[in-house]
């Protein structure tokens, strides 16, 4: 599976409150909804304009602070195709493999990125891709890839208890 | 090769001789907490298409995020879950007003030693003062759980935390875990469990400890850990719902790292905007002229916290022009802060008295800011826009740095006021 999209370029620690603020968490329930707050108190740009397939990149401990899942499915909702960081909060990242959302460890990757480029992502290979560069990261662990490859912990439970669609 | 808490527990709950870190196991756990997101995960776990739950026993539900509902749509959120609770015969439910999701279930005897706790909430770590292994997980996991009573963890590794000598006089738990956060990073703990370990954490009352492994969550913690002791065994008296078998590292277990503290070095501090791992020693922001001081929340909002708080408060009043919120951590709390006379002293120097809850903690209510405000705040995070106003700013203290700043209208020392 491959992703092609611009980069959205954020810093380290970036929390759960600035991608999805907690006064919302309990009057908010409809994902397309969510994705209007996507990143609200970060970047106000990011809402209108992100595209399908963007990858948002960022530095270490991206998705500190609270285990809100909305702060992955207002991601997914606005089409973002995958999250590079140089590292994640554990909640976060497990969020985003039970959301389908490819979340990569990929330092040295985040160090060269900038905002806008265009990159390619390419998760069977394990390589991001600039116009000028290749970053490899790490295949994902089998439970994850059953999990990602399932289209998401839902779909994945669901087969496992042996329910169809 | 000895083993660490961690892996000794997720080897016994999945069954096996052993694990290693990295090692990914399949295990059931012994409670699995939610709170006003069951509706949500209610919808989720509707979806998987499972009529039952599979371990009905093992979900413990505490209403306290928005409590007493503030709005229509909160009320039928916590409507919806009620009906859910009903349908499949939840026994351990907890309706609005009882308390904090993580306070309610150590009253409750749920947060055990040797138990495997998990709870779609950042801050289920603080189980972990009992010696449980309580991790956060999310909503769509928990629905999962729901479903097949399994959930999947990575065998962490562990950070070992060492605090020689005695805390002085004044210095609290939370200066500790805040000293311990500013020094090691937001993500001075990034995946690991941290055990805690040294004369100043066996010497904490039993609620000063649970202020440590809460707070772990803002290290980047999996869970924190201390080792249960005769203090803990006492505390459980009477509340502990099953028997329990406690589970202790090895001597020669292996750690990703030791970091030693000298507990007589450690002072007030606070947490400055907007990060947790912002600490400096509050006399460094003395003078800061605060609008609100909170006290309350999962971290410190039981009983001797209000107790401190109280002891600051006696015969003095609060700012003019200074809000000072009182929410206490739960039922059992406020009615014990009730027959202490606390509650008397809050509301004679002028503060209010809300019912317990998370109240502003996240911005839900009971005590939003206005922007350009200041909050001083016994909770666990002042990121940007947290207790619901992107701009304004929330410095986080203990119950005696915040009633002292309450009462002097300014980030304060205690010993200065």
């Amino acid at each position: 599976m491959t992703i092609r999209g611009k980069v959205w370029k954020y810093g380290d620690d970036v929390n759960t409150d600035v991608i999805f603020p907690g006064k919302y968490t309990y009057t908010v329930s409809d994902p397309a909804e969510m994705g209007e707050h996507a990143m609200e108190d970060l970047d106000p740009d990011f809402r209108s304009q992100v595209q399908p397939g963007d990858v948002v990149v960022a530095g270490k401990n991206f998705g500190c602070g609270s285990s809100r899942e909305q702060a992955v499915v207002c991601l997914v909702s606005k089409q973002v195709g995958a999250v590079i960081a140089k590292s994640f909060a554990r909640i976060y990242y497990r969020n985003c493999i039970n959301n389908a959302l490819p979340a990569i460890t990929c330092p040295e990757a985040v160090e060269a990125l900038e905002k806008g480029d265009e990159i390619e992502v390419d998760l069977m290979a394990g390589e991001i891709r600039t116009s000028k560069e290749v970053f490899s990261f790490p295949p994902f662990p089998e439970a994850v890839l059953g999990i990602l490859n399932a289209g998401g912990l839902i779909p994945y439970t669901r087969q496992r208890l042996g329910l169809k669609g | 090769m000895g083993h660490t808490f961690a892996e000794k527990i997720l080897a016994h709950k999945a069954g096996l001789e052993e694990t290693v870190p990295g090692q990914i196991v399949e295990v059931t756990p012994d409670a699995a907490l939610s709170h006003d997101n069951t509706a949500a995960i209610a919808g989720i776990f509707r979806r998987i298409g499972v009529p039952r739950l599979a371990h009905p026993d093992i979900h413990v539900i505490v209403l306290d995020h928005a409590c007493p509902a503030p709005t229509t749509k909160h009320a039928q959120n916590h409507k919806e879950i009620r009906q859910f609770v009903a349908q499949q015969g939840i026994k351990h439910f907890y309706d609005v007003g009882r308390g904090v999701c993580h306070q309610v279930p150590a009253e409750e005897g749920f947060a055990l030693p040797g138990a495997l706790v998990v709870g779609s909430d950042s801050h289920t770590p603080t189980a972990g003062a009992f010696g449980a292994f309580a991790v956060g997980i999310g909503r769509s996991e928990m629905a999962a759980i729901m479903a097949t009573g399994l959930i999947w963890l990575r065998v962490p590794e562990s950070l070992k935390i060492v605090v020689h000598g005695q805390l002085p006089e004044g210095v609290t738990s939370k200066d500790l875990a805040l000293h311990v956060i500013g020094d090691l990073g937001a993500d001075g703990g990034l995946y690991q469990s941290v055990e805690w370990y040294g004369e100043a954490v066996q010497a904490l009352d039993m609620e000063a400890r649970m202020v440590i492994p809460n707070l772990m969550a803002e290290m980047g913690a999996k869970n924190g850990y201390i080792p249960p002791d005769d203090v803990t065994f006492a505390w459980l008296k009477g509340r502990a719902r099953r028997d329990y078998e406690p589970i202790y590292s090895d001597p020669d277990a292996e750690y990703a790292a030791i970091v030693e503290y000298d507990a007589t070095e450690i002072e007030p501090v606070v947490a400055k905007p907007h990060t947790v791992d912002n600490v400096a020693p509050v006399r460094e922001v003395a003078g800061t002229h605060i609008h609100q001081a909170f006290l309350g929340t999962c971290t410190n909002g039981r009983l001797s916290d209000l107790a401190m708080a109280a002891r600051v408060l006696e015969g003095r009043k609060v700012a003019p022009g200074v809000r000072l919120i009182v929410i206490p951590a739960s039922t059992e709390v406020y009615r014990d802060a009730l027959d202490a006379g606390y509650l008397r002293t809050f509301i004679e120097a002028g503060a209010m008295i809300e019912s317990p809850g998370c109240g502003p903690c996240m911005g839900n209510h009971m005590g939003v800011p206005a922007e350009g405000e200041v909050s001083i705040s016994t909770a666990n995070r002042n990121f940007r826009g947290r207790m619901g106003t992107k701009e304004s700013e929330i410095y986080l203290a203990s119950p005696l740095v915040v009633a002292a700043s309450a009462v002097a209208g300014q980030i304060v020392h205690p010993n200065d006021l």
